[in-house]
């Protein structure tokens, strides 16, 4: 829309001068001055249809308060958002919404990230002037994880709208109309769609409400975090909810090369069970016929002495799950010990378009770092257990759970090093050093998605027990071989990594910024 | 006598042949003069008929009155896209009844009026989008398309002119917003009836995305008597603002209800007492309210103007559709208009906040306090509901909803602090 051929229009909102290209609306040229309108229709990824009404500004010369949310700004055009008139027509809208509306916030899942109660709070209505009884409409399924509240909806016509224009199977329609008016299948049966809980997050209220989140949290009681799915190779950029050091829930966050305001259900489930089961909590170093638990130097020195005992040529099986710092790191200690190659394994599965937003799709390999792995020089391969099990050398595995691994494996190795989260038969067998490490939710990092898109994630929760990510304990070995330098957080990681790689040449944490970067192969492929 | 009454005062010129039988069929029509105009106008080029039709100074008959030259004006002239014509037949608005008789008597006048309007704008289909309710008169209709069809009125290269037009009878399936022009447009693309957001107005993106003319069928019917007669002859009648003559639906409390034409510049009082024949025996008239429930109610003393658009618009209500209803001494006012409350409640599409809310609001404190529960904060209560109703959203139904409301409360506020005070009613039984 900025585009230069675009003629500028002035306009004055709220007594600001500003200029904004033709075709503007009011709403979002008030944005850029930071003024919110307030809205429950309107969403940026939907069409406009303009009915909830409470978008409503003065504009000077026009005989009634205008919907901001389509009226196209004109050359000289006086907006306020503020004045009595304006402020007036917003009450309107609230006060109406609240007239069928239950008031069950004390129960609604939606409390505290509810747009109705919040601009009910702005607009100060804290009685009511209706003494009548309500409407009573109840509540059912849609799907078999969404439950509808009749009640509570404000029939903004958000969730009609993303299943018509964004997923482009219009299931969901307004039955009857007027002040029966609720949102169901025409055929009153449920229906399924791997991106549905998309309608739950736009439902600005608490009328549509995932079961699965459903009486867990309070909105208010979750940490926040930006983060990345790691639920198939799109690289969905979320938002985590965390409670009580557990994921609970993930959410769209807007990135519009990648994901839109979108997410499929299948990368939802993915985060909130990514990692479940019993963890590995503390370093282990193998004494006889037993692991001891041991602290970090001593891990850390087992593995150095192991390593100057020059065991052999390193092979490896790694994860496409583990983040790029933490696969760089690894390739690192193999390269002190001589690379020889390294493996991954992809689980995958059916994919599934969003037709609206035909780039996002699910991605049929359902692990977000398979580009990544790639760039680092590790391949992907059927079956990694069956080519690395002779191996005589020195073996890492990083985070890849080797639970099919058939007895005996790895027993040839002179030194087994395993990185991960789970304690498995193999690893217990075998390895010679256990290095605990976090899951993506428990470290920052980054990915490179299916495009060769770079992304960060933030962490989320905090790492269980003695975990340590591998670039941080791995880089303390390079270290002492004086093979490299101690990397003492994730930013310092990604640095080494970009300094060594001329697919990452240039790039930093500070610069990825909130839409990620191309690495150089792909960004010379896509104009 | 012919259909239900006629009155000596009349100016019948749309409604000339109603309660004749023989009027219906093509070939009767064609001896009454009928698609003489057509041909007329298959001699004139668009912008001519446009022009007639301008100064002849028509003004659309749905209820907001706009010019209908002007609106046929809009359509672009050139396009690369197809035009559409819809016929407006939803007639829904509560006391109105007057495009029903006229499809009902003189179906081809309609049909004649369609095609001049489609010649005009150059579309090549129009539409009746018809009141699924109006079953006879389907009936009627569709008969006399096919007639028309059979004898080149048309199809293909219609009397040799070189134009080609398709005519589409559609059935409503029972909503009152879908006489709103665009819920209409809306419905007829088989979508729910909701208003949509102007601009962008229909002669850009109507049906199917495609330039459209909505009319109502009053409008459309006049049509080929000021194409054949020209515009000074249609001016014979009306004011300057109002042109030409006018159906009026009248019903309610009278000795004659039923549809009478009259100009525009007859007296509204003379309408109802001499034509209509006042209140029955021994009733008081209390109020009219002149165009269809959603303008505001008039009291007897108000009733003595022109039933021109300016002249209605003067003492304090509106013509809208010209549907009249009379209401005499032993009606409850707060009744009343809580039953006309309820019919937008029960009518509104439902989109936006203000109606959905607001309509069935309204309702539930009328039906309070005519039950004789009401409190007096109920009255400021119920005007700033309204008034947080009307100019707030895409459609004018909310105001429509609002209108009773406010009006009766001005000039019927006796009745509502009976109501309210006494738990008693004013109405005379």
């Amino acid at each position: 829309m900025d585009s230069e051929s675009t003629p500028q229009i002035n306009i004055t909102i709220d007594g600001v001068e500003l200029s904004v290209p033709k075709g503007t609306t009011i709403l979002d040229a008030a944005e850029r001055i930071g003024v919110v309108i307030p809205r429950y229709c309107y969403h940026p990824g939907l069409s406009r249809p303009a009915v909830c009404r409470m978008c409503l500004v003065e504009v000077e010369g026009a005989p009634k308060p205008q919907p901001s949310c389509v009226q196209e700004v004109q050359d000289g055009m006086v907006v306020r958002t503020g004045n009595p008139e304006a402020r007036k027509a917003r009450r309107a809208a609230i006060e109406f919404l609240l007239v069928n509306h239950p008031l069950d916030c004390p129960i609604c899942d939606a409390a505290g990230q509810c747009e109705l109660q919040d601009y009910a709070f702005e607009t100060g209505q804290l009685s009511t002037r209706n003494v009548e009884p309500k409407v009573v409409l109840g509540r059912d399924h849609v799907t078999p994880d969404i439950v509808y509240f009749a009640d509570r909806c404000v029939l903004c016509t958000r969730c009609v709208r993303f299943m018509d224009e964004i997923a482009e199977d219009p299931v969901l329609q307004v039955i009857n109309r007027g002040y029966k008016s609720f949102i169901d299948t025409m055929t009153d049966e449920v229906f399924e769609h791997p991106f549905s809980m998309n309608i739950v997050d736009v439902c600005p209220v608490g009328a549509l409400v995932n079961e699965n989140f459903l009486f867990k949290p309070r909105s208010w009681d979750l940490d926040q975090t930006a983060s990345v799915c790691p639920g198939c190779s799109q690289g969905c950029n979320v938002t985590l909810g965390a409670k009580e050091d557990k994921i609970l829930r993930a959410k769209p966050r807007f990135n519009p090369h990648v994901n839109s305001y979108w997410m499929c259900d299948h990368g939802r489930s993915a985060v909130v069970n990514w990692g479940a089961g019993e963890r590995i909590e503390v370093p282990m170093v193998r004494d006889g016929d037993r692991l001891a638990p041991v602290d970090w130097s001593r891990a850390l020195q087992a593995l150095t002495d192991a390593m100057r005992g020059k065991p052999g040529t390193a092979r490896a099986i790694v994860s496409a799950g583990a983040s790029n710092e933490s696969l760089f790191a690894v390739r690192q200690l193999m390269n002190a010990a001589g690379f020889e190659g390294g493996e991954f394994r992809v689980s995958t599965g059916p994919e599934s378009v969003l037709k609206g937003f035909p780039k996002l799709r699910l991605r049929a390999d359902r692990v977000p770092n398979v580009r990544g792995a790639e760039l680092l020089g590790f391949q992907r391969a059927d079956d990694p257990i069956a080519n690395a099990s002779g191996h005589t050398g020195t073996l890492f595995i990083l985070e890849d759970e080797l639970d099919d691994a058939p007895e005996g494996f790895g027993g040839n190795a002179a030194l087994f090093v395993y990185i991960g989260s789970k304690m498995n038969a193999a690893a217990r067998n075998a390895a010679h050093v256990i290095l605990p490490s976090p899951t993506f939710a428990e470290a920052e990092g980054t990915f490179t998605n299916y495009e060769g898109r770079v992304q960060r994630f933030g962490q989320a929760l905090r790492a269980p027990g003695l975990t340590r990510p591998i670039w941080m304990s791995g880089s303390a070995v390079l270290a002492q071989l004086e093979a490299g330098e101690q990397l003492r957080t994730a930013g310092v990681a990604f640095a080494a990594l970009a300094a060594e790689s001329n697919e990452y040449a240039g790039m930093s944490y500070e610069n990825l910024g909130q839409h990620g970067a191309m690495v150089a192969s792909s960004a010379a492929a896509v104009p | 006598m012919a259909y239900p009454h006629e009155h000596p005062r009349e100016t019948r010129v749309l409604s000339k042949y109603f309660g004749d039988k023989d009027a219906i069929g093509i070939d009767g029509w064609i001896e009454r003069g009928g698609y003489k105009a057509l041909d007329k106008a298959f001699g004139m080029s668009r912008d001519e008929i446009i022009e007639v039709v301008k100064d002849s100074g028509l003004r659309g008959r749905g209820g907001a009155g706009f010019p209908a030259g002007l609106k046929w004006s809009f359509m672009p002239k050139n396009g690369d896209r197809p035009n559409y014509l819809a016929c407006n037949a939803d007639e829904s608005e509560p006391g109105t009844f007057k495009d029903r008789e006229i499809m009902r008597w003189t179906p081809h006048q309609l049909i004649e009026g369609i095609i001049i309007c489609s010649y005009a704008i150059n579309a090549e289909h129009a539409y009746i989008y018809i009141r699924g309710e109006f079953v006879d008169v389907v009936r009627v209709l569709n008969g006399a398309v096919v007639e028309a069809y059979e004898r080149g009125y048309l199809g293909k290269n219609i009397r040799g002119s070189g134009y080609d037009l398709d005519l589409t009878v559609h059935l409503g399936a029972g909503a009152y917003i879908a006489g709103e022009e665009t819920g209409l447009l809306n419905s007829l693309e088989g979508r729910r009836a909701e208003p949509r957001v102007k601009p962008p107005f229909p002669a850009q993106r109507g049906a199917f995305g495609m330039p459209t003319t909505v009319n109502n069928v009053e409008t459309l019917a006049a049509v080929p008597g000021i194409v054949e007669n020209g515009a000074d002859w249609y001016r014979q009648w009306g004011t300057e603002k109002s042109p030409g003559t006018k159906l009026f639906s009248c019903c309610g409390h009278l000795r004659r209800p039923g549809n009478y034409e009259v100009p525009l510049d007859f007296n509204l009082k003379e309408l109802v007492f001499e034509i209509c024949g006042g209140p029955p025996e021994g009733r008081e008239m209390l109020a009219v309210i002149p165009g269809g429930s959603s303008v505001p109610i008039m009291t007897v003393d108000e009733l003595d103007c022109d039933v021109s658009y300016e002249g209605i618009e003067a003492a304090g209500s509106l013509l809208g559709s010209g549907g009249l209803i009379a209401m005499d001494d032993s009606t409850c006012m707060v009744h009343a208009v809580r039953k006309m409350v309820d019919f937008y409640a029960h009518e509104s599409c439902g989109q936006c906040t203000n109606c959905r809310e607001g309509s069935s609001w309204l309702a539930k404190i009328l039906r309070r306090i005519e039950r004789g529960q009401g409190r007096e904060e109920d009255i400021p209560l119920l005007l700033d509901i309204s008034a947080n109703m009307a100019g707030k959203t895409i459609c004018p139904l909310s105001d429509s909803a609002a209108v009773p409301v406010v009006s009766s409360i001005e000039k019927f506020m006796d009745e509502y602090m009976a109501h309210i005070r006494d738990g008693s009613c004013t109405a005379v039984r």
